[in-house]
């Protein structure tokens, strides 16, 4: 690891001016920083630490929707009996993600900016070829091991798979990033790696994530996040699925109904195409199981992956099964 | 060129002078600069738990916190959970009296994983131990050991 300067912010401003300057970076919780510090994948000349500021962790949820500071930690909104009232998918992602420990470290608003990653960005001495780490250098994931891979929102340079879990959550309810001066669907917060895979998201030098706000919804609060892996636990997505449902006064016709993917794309995945197929219909497992396909319309295989186009149907039906209690 | 910093961090409830780099992490700082060895480096990059601490009570990996980020915080490390007479603490009792281990070099980990987990309330069942302290691997495959062990401690807190 690269030696740095370490310094500690005072206010949230001093640490937004800081962080306009190139090589300067802030760190919360540490647990991508650092980790990829390691790799060598990043070099910051001077971290800044925010993670003694006051006023940005906390947890306000009432009737219109809930504001989670960005200092909240991941573990903290995990277990706040509000946010497992209103949103049971946004504290299931959460459970399900990481470990007991990480969860403790990790702070919301770096949840959101951990990388995009996939194994050979995280080894630079090993693959040098990464246009993610050295944009123009060359893609080592294609043409390699391809099992972890995105199938969805894969571009010529990157093919690596969005890793989170909340974000998939936030963005099947329409959450919003705040980011001090301007706040930002978190749909939109998220960038498809194009042909700039360097660039994962919105957020210019200079800003900072301080708050996340999720609107309530019938949807959110009868809601769940399943997710399939290769290891029961502390292990990323194979294919996952946030999903949240409210029928018509009938108990059988879907009103509104969300579904996001994680696991499976470059960037948080909001299958609009599923939503729209069963809205107005009434819910079996049939109409259920036609509907789910939609999710990977314009799916592409690099090989190993191929076996998430046939997974993710399957994970978003039974989430859709299990909110609808046809499970 | 290297930069130093002068750090006074709270370990065990006792007060500790050093002089390190910015980027000396919490375990570097404990194994290599304070010689309080028990603390392990399994990975060093947060997938095994070997490194696991408690700040302000919290479970957290030693590996991926800077020494810098916890002045003023309260650091317990596996040397600092035994009664002042020696006497073991309960979920350390329960690791030997269950034979919840084999190389020992999970062993810390495990130990201050499950005194958090049992004080967060996460060790109800075998199942919800299991998912909660799965942030800390054993090689050797003694988990039905460390589960029991993990249990036994949370039925008698």
């Amino acid at each position: 690891m690269r030696d740095f300067s370490y310094l500690r912010a005072s206010s949230a401003d001093e640490a937004r001016q800081a962080a306009t300057q190139a090589g300067i970076m802030l760190l919360a919780g540490g647990t991508t920083l650092l980790d990829l510090a390691k790799c060598g994948v990043m070099e910051p000349e001077t971290v800044v630490d925010i993670t003694h500021l006051s006023g940005l962790g906390g947890i306000e949820v009432d009737e219109n929707g809930a504001r989670i500071g960005a200092l909240a930690k991941m573990g903290q909104v995990a277990d706040h009996a509000g946010i497992r009232a209103a949103f049971p998918a946004v504290s299931e992602s959460l459970s399900l993600a990481a470990s007991a420990q990480l969860r403790n470290m990790a702070t919301i608003g770096g949840n959101l900016l951990q990388r995009t990653r996939c194994s050979y960005f995280r080894e630079p001495d090993v693959f040098p070829a990464c246009h993610k780490r050295n944009p123009g250098s060359g893609c080592s994931a294609l043409g390699g091991v391809t099992r972890n891979h995105a199938v969805l929102g894969t571009s010529d340079t990157c093919i690596a798979s969005y890793p989170g879990d909340l974000a998939i959550a936030l963005v099947a309810f329409d959450a919003k990033v705040e980011l001090g001066g301007r706040t930002v669907p978190v749909d939109d917060f998220f960038l498809l790696p194009g042909n700039t895979p360097e660039r994962e998201t919105v957020l210019e030098r200079g800003e900072m994530i301080t708050a996340i706000t999720v609107p309530a919804s019938a949807a959110a609060k009868n809601s769940t996040y399943l997710k399939v892996r290769d290891r029961q636990s502390y292990e990323f997505a194979a294919a996952s699925a946030a999903v949240g449902l409210e029928f018509e006064a009938d108990g059988r016709t879907v009103r509104d109904i969300r579904v996001a993917l994680g696991g499976v794309a470059t960037k948080p995945w909001r299958a609009r195409g599923v939503e729209q197929a069963l809205i107005g219909k009434v819910l079996n497992a049939e109409t259920i199981e036609t509907a789910s396909r939609l999710a990977m319309e314009g799916a592409v295989s690099h090989g190993a992956n191929h076996y998430k186009i046939e997974l993710a149907p399957r994970v978003v039906a039974r989430a859709i099964l299990k909110v609808g209690g046809l499970a | 060129m290297t930069r130093t910093i002068h750090l006074s961090l709270d370990i065990n409830g006792r007060r500790h002078d050093l002089d390190i780099e910015p980027r000396v992490t919490l375990l570097d700082a404990l194994r290599e600069h304070l010689a309080l060895t028990g603390t392990k480096k399994g990975c060093d990059q947060g997938q095994c738990g070997a490194c696991t601490c408690h700040v302000d009570g919290s479970r957290v990996l030693s590996c991926l916190t800077l020494a810098a980020q916890v002045e003023g915080r309260q650091i317990t490390t596996i040397e600092g959970i035994a009664a002042e007479n020696g006497e073991l603490h309960p979920v350390q009792a329960a690791f030997v009296e269950h034979d919840a281990f084999q190389c020992g070099y999970c062993t810390p980990g495990q130990i201050m994983s499950a005194v958090a987990c049992i004080r967060e309330g996460h060790a109800g069942s075998d199942e919800e131990i299991r998912e909660y302290m799965s942030g800390n691997l054993c090689r050797c495959g003694a988990y039905n050991s460390i589960v029991a062990a993990v249990r036994e401690a949370a039925e008698m807190a």
